[in-house]
Order: C-alpha cells, then sequence, then structure tokens
C-alpha cells in the first residue's frame, strides 16, 4: 500500500515536473543564481579568511639582544616563549645571520657597505622573532619579556608599534565580522527570493490542489508530488550552479590570488570539489522542499 | 443518509446563498435540485463536500457531521461522493485518463482494478478515442463527460451531479440521463441539480425547488414549476 502511494507520487512528481515545463524551468534558473550566490559566498569566505590570516601572518614582535648576549641565553628564552599559550612560533636570527640580511637588503648602496668594512666588527645584535596566535596576544608576550628579568635582551618593539597591534586586532575582527554578516544577509536575500519564485509557482496551481483536496485526495497526498518537484529543482539548480564555478574560477582563481594573495580558488575548488556539491546540494533540496512545503500548507485547507 | 437540518448560507449580508433549508435524501433516491440561476444549487453542493462551512445549521451524511470532520478525515467521506462539479474542475495538466484515475489512485486502488475501471467509464461516456487529451484539447462537452467519467469511476454510495448536461447536445444529454437513472437503478443515490425542465419532467421522481436559498416545494413526483 505504502509502496504503491510512493510510486504514484514519484511517478507523478516526475511526469508534473515536466509537464509544468516553463514553470520548471524558470524555477531552477531562479534557484541556480541564488545557489550560485550562496557557492560565492563560501569561496568569498575562504578568500577572506585566508587574507586575514596572512595579514596577522606578517606581524610579529622582535627581541633585540645586547651584543655580548650569549647564544645560550638567547635559546634559552625561545624555549620559554614557546611554552606560552600565545606564543605561535619564535624565529631565532643569530648576528651573523642579522648582518647577512642587512647587507643582502642594502646591496646597491655602496655608502652602507663601505662604511660597514670601516667597521670591520658586527654592529648588530641577535634577535628573536616572536609569533603570537591572534593580535591581541602581543601584550602579554611583551609583558613576558619584559618582566622576566632577562638581562641580556636589550629592547622589544613592542612598545613602538602597540597602536598598531591593537588597531590590527580590531581592523580584523570587523573585517571578519563583516565578512560574515555580508555572508549571512546576502544568504537570507537568495532565500527569500527562491522562497518567493516557488511561493509563485505553487500559486499558479492552487486550482489544482484544491480540485485534489474535493475528489478526495488526502493532503500528504497532494503535497507530496510538489515536495519531490522541490527536491528535484534544488537537485537540478545545485548541479548547474556548481559546475558554472568551474569556468569561473579557473579564469578568476589566477586573479584573486595575485590580489589578494590568497589560495587560487580553481585549486580550492577542484580540491574540495565533492563538499563544496554537497553543500550546495543541501543547499538546494533544503531551500526547494522547505518552500514547497511552507507554500502548498495555505491551500489545502480546501 | 444525507440530511440538511436548517441550513443557512450568508456569504454577506446581501447575498443570502441558503436560508433554512431543512430536507433528507434516502439511500437509493433521486433526487433532483431545480431552481433559477443563483438559487443556491452549487453552494448547497459546496456545502456537503465541506468545501464551504454553512452559517448555522447541521449536514449529516451517514449520520456524521460533515463540519465537525477533521481535514485529515474528509476525504473519506468525499471518496463515497462523486461530484460532477458545475465548472467541471479537471486538473489542467492531466489527461482525460489521468483526471479519472487520479481520485482511484489518491484512495489507493490497485493498478489492476484502475487498468480495468478507467477505459471502461471513459467507453461508457463515449470518451474512449480521447484518453490521452488534456482538457485544454477537450470541447466543453467533452471535458464535462471526463468529469461524469470521474465522478462514476469509484462507484461511489452518492453521485452529485451539478448541471451536468449544461454544455451537451440534446443526443448526449438523454445518454446522460439515461446512465444516471441506470446508475441510480444500480443501488447509487443521486442528486441532480438542474434548470433544465424536459429532463426534470422526463425524469419523474422526486424535485425540489429552490427560490432565492429556500426551499419552495418538494414533491415526490415532481414537475419543473418555476
Ligand atoms: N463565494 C461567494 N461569495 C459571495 N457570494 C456567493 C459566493 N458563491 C455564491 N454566491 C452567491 O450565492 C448565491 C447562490 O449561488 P449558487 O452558485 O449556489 O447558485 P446556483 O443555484 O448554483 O446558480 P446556477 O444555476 O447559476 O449555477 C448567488 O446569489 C451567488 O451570487
Ligand atoms: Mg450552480
Amino acid at each position: 500500500m505504502i509502496f504503491i502511494h510512493i510510486k504514484r507520487i514519484v511517478l507523478g512528481s516526475f511526469v508534473s515536473f515536466w509537464r509544468h515545463g516553463v514553470v520548471s524551468f524558470t524555477t531552477i534558473m531562479v534557484m541556480v543564481l541564488a545557489i550560485f550566490m550562496v557557492g560565492s559566498l563560501i569561496l568569498f569566505q575562504v578568500l577572506l579568511t585566508s587574507t586575514l590570516d596572512q595579514v596577522e601572518q606578517k606581524v610579529d614582535v622582535i627581541a633585540y639582544f645586547k651584543l655580548d648576549a650569549p647564544e645560550d641565553d638567547i635559546l634559552q628564552i625561545r624555549e620559554l616563549l614557546l611554552r606560552t599559550s600565545e606564543v605561535n612560533s619564535v624565529e631565532y636570527i643569530s648576528r651573523d645571520r642579522a648582518l647577512e640580511i642587512f647587507k643582502d637588503r642594502n646591496s646597491d648602496n655602496a655608502l652602507i657597505a663601505s662604511a660597514l668594512d670601516e667597521l670591520g666588527d658586527n654592529p648588530l645584535g641577535a634577535s628573536l622573532r616572536i609569533q603570537a596566535h591572534s593580535p591581541g596576544d602581543y601584550q602579554s608576550v611583551d609583558r613576558f619579556l619584559r618582566e622576566g628579568g632577562f638581562s641580556s635582551i636589550d629592547k622589544v618593539n613592542y612598545r613602538d608599534n602597540e597602536l598598531v597591534y591593537e588597531r590590527l586586532a580590531l581592523v580584523l575582527s570587523v573585517a571578519r565580522q563583516t565578512g560574515l554578516g555580508i555572508v549571512v544577509v546576502l544568504g537570507v536575500i537568495a532565500f527569500l527570493v527562491v522562497f518567493n519564485t516557488i511561493r509563485l509557482a505553487i500559486y499558479t496551481a492552487k486550482d489544482e490542489i484544491g480540485i485534489m483536496r474535493l475528489v478526495g485526495a488526502a493532503n500528504w497526498y497532494v503535497r507530496a508530488p510538489f515536495l519531490v518537484e522541490g527536491a528535484m529543482h534544488g537537485v537540478f539548480a545545485s548541479v548547474f550552479a556548481t559546475l558554472m564555478f568551474w569556468p569561473l574560477t579557473l579564469w578568476l582563481g589566477p586573479k584573486a590570488k595575485s590580489f589578494f594573495g590568497g589560495p587560487d580558488l580553481f585549486i580550492y575548488y577542484t580540491q574540495h570539489f565533492g563538499s563544496f556539491f554537497v553543500t550546495l546540494l543541501l543547499v538546494g533540496v533544503i531551500i526547494g522542499v522547505f518552500s514547497s512545503f511552507v507554500a502548498t500548507r495555505k491551500y489545502l485547507k480546501v | 443518509m444525507i440530511y440538511f437540518d436548517n441550513v443557512s448560507k450568508v456569504y454577506s449580508s446581501d447575498s443570502v446563498a441558503l436560508d433554512s433549508v431543512t430536507f433528507a435524501v434516502e439511500p437509493k433516491e433521486f433526487l433532483s435540485l431545480v431552481g433559477h440561476s443563483g438559487a443556491g444549487k452549487s453552494t448547497l453542493i459546496k456545502l456537503l463536500l465541506a468545501e464551504e462551512k454553512p452559517s448555522s445549521g447541521n449536514i449529516y451524511f451517514e449520520s456524521i457531521d460533515v463540519h465537525e470532520l477533521s481535514r485529515k478525515e474528509i476525504p473519506y467521506v468525499r471518496r463515497k461522493i462523486g461530484t460532477v462539479f458545475q465548472d467541471f474542475k479537471l486538473l489542467p495538466h492531466k489527461t482525460a485518463y489521468e483526471n479519472v484515475s487520479f481520485a482511484l489512485e489518491a484512495a489507493g486502488r490497485d493498478d489492476a482494478e484502475i487498468a480495468a475501471d478507467v477505459p471502461h467509464v471513459l467507453e461508457l461516456v463515449g470518451l474512449a478515442d480521447r484518453a490521452d487529451h488534456f482538457p485544454h484539447e477537450l470541447s466543453g462537452g467533452q471535458q464535462q463527460r471526463v468529469a461524469i467519467a470521474r465522478a462514476i469511476v469509484s462507484k461511489p454510495d452518492v453521485i452529485v451531479a451539478d448541471e451536468p448536461t449544461g454544455n451537451l447536445d440534446p443526443l448526449n444529454t438523454w445518454e446522460i440521463v439515461r446512465l444516471l437513472g441506470k446508475i441510480n437503478e444500480l443501488g447509487t443515490t443521486v442528486i441532480l441539480a438542474t434548470h433544465d425542465k424536459e429532463i426534470i419532467d422526463t425524469i419523474g421522481k422526486r424535485v425540489i425547488t429552490f427560490k432565492n436559498g429556500r426551499v419552495v416545494s418538494d414533491d415526490k413526483k415532481g414537475k419543473y414549476r418555476l
């Protein structure tokens, strides 16, 4: 009995999907746009997050050591730093390495080169380049270095940049929240557009729904084909939208990469193809079924 | 088997469709409802099918108060009443065959039964060769005959026909009237709403006459008199 009903509903849905031709097509088109928007928002989030992460990674605090600081002391401080929860990484730059970098950077400046030669001795101290997990953590790193009583430390550059760190922490969190806000708002708009399109499509079928009720069909029997159709629209639309991202990311990926410095979107797309498609598929099917469910409710009251 | 108990239907203060209507229909009866346009015949049928709610009074079908039923229970009553609607109410995206089979499918009849019965009734109303046509590909009279086929195919306890011959030529009209008579002889209650004087006078069965929503006469062997 149940199977007869399921068979009839599924079969009926396919036939009605086909016969509603124009309406099915329009609904799918609108859904493609909406799902495409959702997909774009996902990629936007990927790009934004990785860009912000990169900015965050460019921030550091440098502890400069006195010229005569023993290397053992420095390495010991490095160990201590790595053990704290705020610190992500610590890079040791020895005196020789510092000189090398300095020379490298000023290789085309003959004046500086000759001045160094004149000095004979390496005037640069060793340093530790410290990266915290988030910009807000640098204050406690700074306090740790200053209040730890490390006599070999000459200077910590946190003070010079304190304001920048605070600003940056704020900007990053605002950027993240704004990004999320944009995603939510556009996502809601996409949903509303699809929801109302399906409502309109089902409005055109309201007389049919009434007739089915009047000839003795149960509510669920009338409603089920609309839900199946809604799911079918979602499936077609999400397949379509997912495929549209292929040429788009192929074209846009390298450009976005050079502009934002984030990952190549095409590589992201191909690597995450499965989860990307499943996400869009779920979005499409859920919106399709949900909208059809709500839209049929009103006309079933016959 | 059907009992209208002091039923009134007021759509709005200037549109009173039924006014204190009381009558009963016995099993196997053939009842004609007669009245001018706007007398309230279609409204009466809508109330019986629970498509509209009465403003006051009760309507019983097999001693069930139709308007006490939940939306889940209503289909069971509707399946026992085969209805020919005045405006046909065919499903536009279904063929003649599918329109007739739909109600059977919804009621959970099995495939073999449907495959046997649907062609049979389409044959009966003379539309065997139009089974695969959609309503918009059929003439008014053909659509009306599809509606009749749908009403009788499930062998309901009652057939309610609202102006079922309105779009038919005399030959088809008599075919349908004869068909309804035959169905009635086989034990089905028939309720027929019509303006057609000739039909009423020929049938010679019970006639209830309506005027402005009121019952003005109820004759066992009625004639058309308005
Ligand atoms: N939905 C509605 N809203 C307001 N008034 C209505 C509505 N449906 C019917 N009426 C009114 O109720 C009265 C009875 O209408 P009904 O359709 O029952 O008449 P009828 O006897 O079937 O007429 P006909 O022979 O023309 O089909 C009419 O005056 C009509 O205008
Ligand atoms: Mg009428």
